[in-house]
């Protein structure tokens, strides 16, 4: 026999429709996440719409070098941003550096994430003296200013991209790490972590499945505001030409060819690659800051 | 104020939530009195809207919810259009809250005694901290806790669960409200305690003359402690009366449903008798009778909506076809 | 029948939970402070055997240790003392597939409808997911399966793809349920499975219960606070206070002439529809912590009976009547 059947009312809101409307109810944060797709669509597609090819040999004429923005070159095109010391057009650069700093900045963000997952779902579940040893890395790592290990590193390893990826993925590893093993120990607690014990479901599948995707919110989090942090820290590590080869450029870079000749009323060759910078840190974390806000269960209604 | 005036007279209340997926009638068109020394028991499930009417009386009902009409008479005033400071001033001093978790009146990083202080010469300055320090004292042991001297120096997190509760109780008693409104407060207790709180509620009510609006979901909690009694289902009250009327001869069928449900009603390991269905959604409600489409009366007269009958002296009830008295 | 081994048995069950001094507290130690590791003894030396068919009810407040001797019978929590027996042969000491089908055998229900549910699976993943992995079913069964198991506890088959937010208490309590039915289990361990429903909703649910009882002839082990629920639903009591059992008797006997102290003031303070303005007389005294609970017999602090003996000695658990057993001083002078 069968119980009678109960009708299930209908959804009146999926979480992820009010996700999006709690969103938006931001106009800043609106603002950023239109701000970082430009940004975003702009540096996937810069060898198509970038006006040159800045490290095309054949496409620089010295001639053309130090030109200030809205110059027009021998050749009759614009240089809406002006050009640096080799000829090269300013907004062509903005865009490939663009490209190769969200490349490093979200690359690394993405080993270090996995990494860090790794390391703190390991720790929340097997618990006992591993988590401890986990956990106490974790907290060396942390007390270390990020730029020195991150100095240490790229002294050791020398430069490229590979490189400068290693070193920002152990600078931040342990962050998440950290924010992983502090959710999962709340949500290994909750009743459905026993309930798939009880249903004698193997390990691996009651981590990967069960506890990891809902240790996700807050890395979603974590997750931008690293990654802006990655971007700075790259830029910084080239601009004092640790980073990045001449070959490379990214943002940092192109802020350290210009630096000498800001003194000398040339502003534009440092400036611009500046202001990139910023926008592109502004927009990533506004949408993280309300992320967090929207995702924060103790401020919601 | 006349003898015979009611503390608290609710007329036609209606509070609605407006929120983005459309209109919430958590309150709706919802009647009732407390007079002096009454305990009034207000019964309701989750989302039948019982705690908001406690929430509308003192006006302390959030955004995106408002009141949109009928009165709340408090001793003849007016309350739905006091202003914010003169209810700030009620609060606290002539009507009092007890939530089912003590930390809401609680503050955890101030010590008791600070906190009863501050409330009594928040309103009324003239008292003096050695007067109001005894009254905290007197407070403390009427609500049952053992050696109040030194339970006046700790902080709340030092209490138990029951004991916490036991001070928030003695808080919000310590001005002598006329009205108390208490939503859920023994729910989270266990039943030892819970049967200690009742007792010293009952017993405090009885001495002070105050007027007690009790909130809870368990029917059984109502027929021990309250005078009367009014059943709330999806934003309304479906049946009110006295506790022995409503309990022993309910009429509205969700009333003799909810009853029936109560495992001691029922003989052992027999199925319980239940009501079919769920409570609907306050954000799409059927046209007409809520309780609809759970009923085994309803026909299509239900399709409108049942007004409010007064059956007998002191009974009100909304349902076309009410049960006779069949026990 | 009354010859063969009782279904689950718990023979001298204690469970400890400790504390252990941190760095900063064991330094403090050498310096001379006297720091112990804090211990709570959730269940203290408890028996307990269920036999076949039978619906045992667990009582008792919160600190109790119910739940967590609820969850050392379901197998989820291994104790620190004392053997867990399934059909006379423990299963500690079976090899392994054995004892993994016992655990299928012995399910548990949960108490809240939400932190029970996984939030991202869809119901027939919650659902279907263990019969699957232990081959119970074929995967091209899987949903006639699952549906046929959401038919079982009265759900909309229809609504399988649905995630657990989309349901009602009451529903997701059904989902709950039918993720346990799945295994094909024979002895559900329910923690105050009904406790977060509102009481129309908790009828449905217990009926739910008792329909599959008759229908699957399942054994329960019943755990709840409310004393009306236990009573409706169980065949046999067992009342618990601070770890230990103080009570345990058939159901009606218990409910007629309850022996123990605790007992009686616990049937004393449940509210009834039937007393109407009564006066409540409660029991004095707060639950004590866990953690130092009272010497002798735990109750001692809080009985209006207590004798010096209480305060010593703590009682064991006697037959006073067929079937009846309590840990009580005062019924030696009886």
């Amino acid at each position: 026999m069968t119980a009678e059947i109960v009708p299930v009312a209908p959804a009146v809101e999926t979480p992820f429709r009010r996700f999006v409307a709690e969103f938006c109810a931001s106009r800043l944060a609106v603002a950023g996440l239109v701000g970082l797709s430009i940004i975003l669509l702009v540096a996937i597609f810069a060898p198509w719409i970038a006006p040159q090819d800045p490290y095309d040999l054949r496409q620089l004429d010295v001639l053309d070098g130090r030109l200030p923005p809205l110059s027009k070159s021998m050749g009759g095109k614009t240089y809406w941003l002006g050009t640096d010391d080799q000829g090269r057009d300013m907004l062509s650069g903005i865009m490939y550096g663009l490209r190769t700093s969200l490349l490093v900045g979200v690359g690394s963000s993405f080993f270090a994430m996995l990494i860090g997952m790794a390391a703190g779902l390991t720790a929340a579940y097997v618990g006992g003296a591993i988590e401890t040893l986990i956990m106490r890395i974790v907290d060396i790592q942390l007390s270390f200013p990020a730029i020195l290990i991150a100095l240490i590193l790229l002294a050791v390893l020398g430069q490229g991209v590979d490189k400068i990826m290693i070193a920002l993925v152990a600078v931040q590893w342990a962050y998440y790490a950290r924010t992983v093993r502090g959710t999962a120990l709340v949500e290994r607690r909750k009743e459905y972590i026993e309930a798939a014990r009880c249903l004698a479901l193997g390990k691996s599948r009651i981590v990967f499945r069960h506890l990891l995707p809902n240790c996700l919110p807050p890395l979603i989090v974590v997750n931008t505001v690293l990654v802006a942090g990655a971007i700075a820290l790259e830029a910084t590590l080239s601009f004092l030409g640790l980073g990045l080869p001449i070959t490379k450029p990214s943002l940092g870079l192109l802020i350290a060819n210009g630096f000498a000749y800001m003194l000398s009323g040339k502003y534009w060759i440092s400036f611009f690659p500046g202001v990139a910078l910023l926008a592109t840190i502004v927009c990533i974390n506004l949408v993280g800051d309300q992320l967090r806000d929207v995702l924060n269960p103790r401020l919601q209604k | 104020m006349t003898a015979n005036q009611p503390t608290l007279s609710v007329e036609s209340l209606r509070t609605h939530f407006f929120t983005r997926a459309g209109v919430l009638k958590a309150v709706d068109d919802v009647s009732f009195t407390v007079s002096a020394g009454q305990v009034l028991g207000l019964v309701g499930e989750s989302g039948s809207g019982k705690t908001v009417t406690g929430f509308s009386v003192i006006g302390l009902v959030d955004p995106p919810g408002r009141i949109v009409g009928g009165r709340v008479l408090f001793k003849g005033e007016d309350l739905v259009g006091a202003g914010e400071e003169r209810l700030r001033r009620l609060r606290g001093d002539r009507v009092a809250m007890i939530f089912q978790d003590p930390m809401m009146t609680l503050n955890p990083v101030l010590r008791v005694d600070t906190q009863m202080i501050e409330t009594i010469l928040a309103h009324d300055p003239a008292v003096g901290r050695s007067a109001a320090m005894e009254r905290a004292r007197d407070a403390l042991g009427r609500v049952g806790i053992p050696s109040p001297d030194e339970r006046l120096r700790a902080y709340p997190h030092q209490f138990s669960g029951g004991m916490r509760q036991r001070v928030a109780i003695a808080i919000a008693l310590l001005n002598r409200p006329d009205l108390i409104i208490a939503d859920e407060p023994t729910t989270a207790l266990d039943v030892t305690i819970q049967g200690q709180i009742l007792y010293e509620v009952q017993k405090l009510c009885r001495e002070t003359g105050a007027a007690l609006i009790w909130i809870t979901h368990d029917l059984s909690v109502i027929a021990g402690l309250a005078d009367t009694v009014c059943v709330m289902y999806a934003g309304r009250i479906v049946e009110s009366g006295t506790v022995d009327d409503v309990l022993d001869r309910p009429q509205h069928p969700y009333t003799a449903g909810l009853i029936g449900s109560v495992p001691s009603r029922n003989r052992r390991g027999v199925k319980l008798a239940q009501i079919p269905g769920m409570t609907p959604s306050l954000l799409s409600l059927p046209p007409g009778c809520a309780f609809r489409a759970r009923c085994a009366r309803a026909d299509d007269a239900c399709l409108a909506e049942p007004p409010l009958v007064i059956p007998s002296p002191g009974r009100g009830l909304r349902c076309f076809h009410p049960q006779a008295d069949a026990r | 029948m009354s010859d063969a081994p009782p279904m689950l048995a718990l023979d001298g069950i204690s469970q400890r939970f400790v504390k252990r001094l941190d760095v900063a507290a064991r330094i403090a130690n050498l310096l001379g402070a006297k720091l112990k590791d804090e211990v709570v003894h959730a269940v203290d030396r408890v028996d307990l055997a269920v036999r076949q068919g039978e619906v045992v009810g667990l009582v008792g407040e919160s600190g109790c240790g119910k739940s967590t001797l609820g969850r050392i019978a379901a197998g989820i929590l291994a104790p620190s003392e004392g053997r867990r027996r399934w059909r006379g042969k423990t299963v500690a000491e079976m090899p392994a597939a054995e004892a993994r089908a016992v655990e299928l055998k012995v399910q548990m229900i949960f108490q809240d409808p939400f932190a029970s549910l996984n939030p991202r699976l869809r119901v027939e993943d919650i659902v279907g997911e263990a019969p699957a992995v232990h081959g119970i079913v074929a995967g091209g069964e899987r949903d006639a399966y699952v549906a046929e198991l959401l038919r079982r506890v009265g759900l909309d088959p229809g609504f399988r793809r649905r995630y657990p937010h989309q349901f009602s208490g009451g529903q997701r309590a059904r989902v709950g349920i039918a993720r346990a039915l799945a295994v094909k289990p024979e002895f559900l361990v329910c923690d105050e499975a009904v406790a977060a429903l509102d009481v129309s909703i908790q009828a449905q649910v217990l009926n739910l219960f008792m329909d599959l009882r008759a229908d699957l002839g399942l054994t329960y082990l019943f755990i709840s606070h409310d004393l009306g629920v236990v009573e409706h639903l169980s065949d046999r009591v067992a009342i618990m206070y601070l770890g230990r059992f103080v009570e345990i008797a058939p159901a009606e006997e218990i409910f007629a002439r309850p022996n123990h102290p605790y007992t009686a003031a616990l049937l004393a303070g449940i509210p009834r529809l039937d007393a109407r303005k009564r006066r409540f007389e409660p029991v004095k005294g707060e639950i004590p912590s866990p953690l130092n609970p009272p010497p002798g017999c735990h109750f001692h602090p809080r009985c209006p009976h207590a004798i010096p003996r209480c305060r010593v000695e703590a009682p064991a658990l006697k037959a006073i009547a067929p079937g009846h057993w309590s840990a009580c001083h005062l019924n030696d002078g009886k």
